[in-house]
């Protein structure tokens, strides 16, 4: 196949890629990302840990040491399936501290510690180059196979065609969520490609080389070679470091944890992920067996496509071509976008920030955004160094799994920080640092002979022996005593330093991530941080302050609903007004953690605490003011319960004096009523109608205190009908009729108005009526006594004014008559001085108003009642 | 004439009643208290009762519940005083089977009207 066309071939691939990530994005962009963040698309991205190592790879480790390869698919598959829980957690933490890289998450846990950061960084930077170098080099040798005439500069001319696009998409935006659903679309497509490529090879080879399944078996079992024998040791070490390979390799962390887009979508992850390895795996065998038999002298790990080739069918090498292609590209893109995110955070932005301190300003996104496109600029061409330096060489599988060990390194800090709450910084950089040193010793620099076997001459500091442990296979040796001084360092450092504060506080997070109440689950669209923010705000602000001053901001940015982007001015805005609530400091620290991911400082930490002290000062003031006013509410109490108890013996007093008093008073009543019969003589009849004049009086005063004391008590019980006005007034007017003394008196109506329906105690109107008429009946002192009564219907409310044509009541007089025994006249009139006090006591209990009417000429009373 | 039971423990009051009634022509008998009163109302058998709501020893309105009980006395004419004029009286009264209910303190003519209205002449 021409070389020109091969190219041609890939450009057309990339433009498509292309084209699939700019339409996701801009779908995204316009909030349809539904399905870019379905369950599928999540689980698809997670297979960027098949590299083109493993799509070619494989069969290269599968026709050196048979089933060995099977490790690399072990690994992930036990931790999808049985540690489940593990990712879980990392993806909630993720979320919730709003980490962006692996580097960032250990640095967070150990109190937002950068060194530790750098640490994860450096190791994940040189543990993934030469992992680069390997893509690099599978497209070279790919390129190679199909086109004799090699050329030098494909290497460089793919390095510089990864990074653009990487670039191009994993910098586009700095969302602060850090998800690129373009790039991660894209990579979907291509975990789709390498799928189908690795089946249909595998197909081709099962069906259309052997006689089908049968006639493969009987191959292998023909083909059993002695290098095939199982070793149970390196089994077992490859599928641990495999494993932890799936938990720390940056790459992965950033499609596992980053670009979660829904913490459900691990649900579909934990089995689908497993399925889509055991694809990628099944034919491998099949491939190697086949190719061994059909090309004893090609290199096994290129039998995916000479196989095809040699069989005569250039199309399926194209599309296994293709697969390989994906494969490489995939991990390259997503490697440097997470290797960019931890070199720009923790290294290049630090020393950026160091060198400007005085001079930082305004908006450093632009800067940040530089400082990433420089990073993946940088990464992608260590990859190219080491390509070109190593040259080529070495078996692809075994690059891969030093990769594997390296990154592995960073297990015990980050497993450590999830479960154990007594993990400290120290220990975290302790065994970091002493797993890095003895990986780079024993595995990494002996790889491409940067020191000799030796161990300058010192016996027991031989890289492949180390403290004497001879004849262990170099990979498991190097695992073993990496991790086991990693570990060992982590728990020894952790249990004899002290964490600080920030530390305890980040570790009780990260380990109780769960405890807490379930953080919000999708991001399906919108400004996850911003919601944030208003959160935030809300609960220091109110509700609805903080709805109204995020509503204000949106709207001054040109959106409409509440979340407005979170520029810096905004955060500045919003800051200052937390201020005004919590203090400067604790404000300052509280917008960063939700809004940045910068470390708050020891000094930031100082300044809360003051403004803690302060506030616990005033809150001791503020609580002896309320243990005094809790003391003056509980005398209050007492005295009210005294008084209530006071009420209640009145009114029980006032019910037994009735019954005490009525007695004696109906036995008076009747004798004088009998003496006043004509037995007895014309003198003693008319004292004894003295007395029983004097004992009715008696008696009406005792039924208007009993009255005027369950009206006052607001225990009257009232009646309420619908009732005609005339109807009650026609009641009280005959009532009134036998009021004594009686005088005649002269009522003057209006029919009309009076046929007005209320909706009141008639009993209870009807008595203030009759004591109104009864009043103007006694005291008027014209000489031809009339009663006009008014009935008026005027604001939802009826008044009916009673005026006589007598002297009225003086001017002095008219504050005091509704007042008990507020009596005017001294005459000795039959009447309790009460009647007033109960019209005022009832038409209260009515919701209506009884008051004097000056002015009228006579005395003048207005009763008001509602409608 | 009519033969009234009277069952009040009030002797002023009882005193009062009674003379009003025996000057209208009826034979009136005094029960000075409520333990007793409904054995006394069986054994006299009066033609209308006069019954206190306050009474020692049973209420007035036990006793009346008590007689309405009874199927000789479930229609025998109970007049009943109560010094304590609340309509919780009245209802209470009511519920047990009064046939008049008159309060302290009360009108001579006005009694002696509702007695003869109780036992038609």
């Amino acid at each position: 196949m021409p070389f020109n066309l091969l190219v041609l071939s890939c450009v057309s691939y990339v433009v498509f890629l292309f084209l699939v990530a700019f339409i996701a994005e801009r779908r995204a962009a316009a909030g349809k990302v539904r399905w870019l963040r379905s369950p599928l698309v999540y689980t698809l991205s997670l297979s960027i840990y098949c590299t083109a190592w493993t799509f070619y790879g494989a069969v290269g480790s599968a026709a050196a040491s048979g089933l060995e390869f099977m490790t690399i698919y072990m690994g992930p598959t036990l931790v999808f399936v049985g540690w489940w829980g593990l990712l879980r957690k990392l993806v909630r933490i993720g979320r919730q501290q709003r980490v962006t890289s692996i580097a960032d998450l250990i640095s967070s846990r150990y109190g937002k510690s950068n060194l530790l950061g750098v640490a994860v960084t450096l190791i994940s930077v040189v543990a993934a180059t030469p992992y680069i170098a390997l893509q690099l080099q599978s497209v070279v040798l790919s390129f190679g196979v199909f086109a004799a005439d090699d050329r030098e500069g494909t290497a460089l001319w793919v390095a510089i065609g990864l990074a653009l696009f990487t670039v191009l998409f994993g910098t586009r935006n700095l969302d602060a969520n850090e998800r690129h659903t373009g790039v991660v679309t894209a990579i979907a497509v291509e975990a789709v490609v390498k799928l189908a490529a690795a089946l249909a090879v595998g197909v081709f080879v099962v069906w259309g080389i052997a006689g089908g399944p049968s006639d493969i078996l009987a191959r292998i079992t023909a083909a059993d070679r002695p290098e095939w024998a199982l070793e149970p040791a390196r089994w077992a070490g490859l599928t641990f470091a495999s494993a932890a390979a799936v938990i720390c390799l940056p790459r992965m962390f950033q499609v596992l944890v980053v670009e979660n887009a829904d913490e459900t979508h691990l649900a579909t992850a934990g089995w689908a992920f497993p399925l889509y390895l055991l694809g990628m795996s099944v034919f491998v065998i099949p491939i190697a067996v086949v190719g061994l038999e059909m090309l004893p002298d090609g290199n096994p790990d290129l039998f995916v496509l000479t196989i095809p080739l040699e069989a005569g069918r250039g199309d399926l090498a194209m599309l296994a071509f293709l697969g390989g292609f994906s494969s490489a590209t995939s991990m390259v893109i997503v490697a440097a976008i997470a290797l960019a995110t931890m070199l720009s955070n923790h290294i290049v932005m630090p020393i950026w920030l160091g060198l400007m301190r005085p001079a930082v300003s305004g908006d450093v996104r632009r800067v940040v955004l530089l400082s990433r496109r420089l990073s993946i600029a940088g990464v992608l061409a260590l990859g190219y160094a080491y390509f070109r330096l190593s040259g080529g060489g070495e078996a692809l599988a075994s690059i891969g799994l030093i990769s594997f060990v390296g990154v592995a390194q960073v297990l015990p800090a980050l497993v450590g920080g999830l479960f154990w709450r007594g993990a400290t910084r120290v220990g975290a950089a302790v065994g970091l640092t002493l797993g890095a040193a003895v990986w780079m010793y024993t595995l990494f620099l002996p790889s491409f002979g940067a020191i000799s076997a030796d161990g300058f001459g010192i016996g027991w500091l031989r890289p492949h022996a180390l403290f004497g442990t001879e004849g262990m296979d170099p990979l498991l040796h190097a695992l073993f005593w990496s991790l086991i001084l990693n570990v060992a360092g982590f728990c020894a450092g952790s249990i004899l330093s002290f964490p600080s504060p920030m530390e305890r506080l980040q570790g009780a997070a990260f380990v109780g991530v769960f405890d807490t109440a379930p953080g919000p689950s999708g991001w399906a669209g919108g400004a996850p941080e911003a919601e944030d923010l208003l959160v935030m705000a809300q609960r220091i602000l109110g509700e609805e302050t903080a709805l109204t001053l995020f509503q204000a901001e949106a709207r001054a940015q040109g959106r409409a609903g509440y979340l407005p982007d979170p520029t810096p001015a905004f955060l500045e805005r919003l800051e200052r007004r937390l201020a005004g609530a919590v203090g400067a400091a604790t404000a300052h620290a509280m917008i960063f953690q939700v809004a940045g991911r910068a470390a708050v400082t020891v000094a930031d930490l100082m300044a809360v605490a003051d403004e803690a002290a302060q506030i616990m000062e005033y809150s001791a003031r503020l609580e002896s003011q309320r243990q005094e006013l809790t003391r003056t509410a509980a005398a209050l109490r007492d005295a009210n319960a005294k008084l209530t108890r006071l009420a209640e013996q009145k009114d029980a007093f006032l019910g037994q004096i009735s019954h005490e008093l009525r007695t004696p008073m109906t036995s008076i009543l009747a004798f004088s009523e009998i003496l006043m019969g004509d037995v007895a003589p014309e003198d003693a009849r008319r004292q004894a109608g003295i007395i029983h004049a004097e004992a009715i009086r008696l008696t009406r005063l005792l039924d208007d205190l009993l009255d005027l004391s369950v009206l006052e008590s607001g225990q009257v019980k009232l009646h309420v009908s619908d009732v005609r006005l005339r109807a009650v007034l026609d009641r009280a007017l005959a009532a009134a009729e036998h009021v004594r003394p009686r005088h005649d008196l002269t009522v003057f109506r209006d029919s009309g108005a009076e046929a007005l329906v209320l909706r009141t105690d008639p009993d209870r109107l009807a008595q203030v009526f009759i004591n109104l008429i009864a009043n103007a009946r006694k005291y008027c002192d014209a000489a031809d006594p009339q009663l006009r009564i008014v009935v008026r219907a005027q604001d939802g409310g009826v008044t009916v004014d009673f005026i006589d044509n007598g002297r009225g009541i003086p001017r002095p007089a008219q504050a005091s008559i509704f007042e008990k025994f507020a009596r005017l006249d001294e005459s000795g009139q039959a009447g309790t001085g009460l009647g007033l006090a109960i019209c005022r006591e009832v038409m209260m209990s009515l919701g209506g108003t009884i008051a004097y009417l000056p002015g009228q000429g006579g005395a003048a009373f207005r009763v008001w009642l509602p409608l | 004439m009519g033969h009234v039971l009277l069952i009040e423990d009030e002797p002023n009051i009882a005193e009062a009643i009674r003379f009003i009634l025996s000057r209208d022509g009826w034979q009136v008998t005094i029960y000075p208290e409520g333990a007793g009163a409904v054995e006394a109302v069986r054994c006299v058998a009066p033609d209308v009762v006069i019954l206190d709501a306050m009474l020692p020893g049973q209420s007035g309105f036990d006793i009346l519940t008590r007689l309405r009980a009874d199927p000789d006395m479930a229609d025998l004419p109970v007049l009943m005083l109560t010094a304590r004029g609340q309509s919780r009286d009245r209802e209470a009264a009511e519920k047990a089977g009064v046939s008049r209910f008159m309060t302290k303190p009360f009108s001579n003519a006005e009694i002696l009207e509702q007695v003869r209205l109780l036992v038609p002449r």
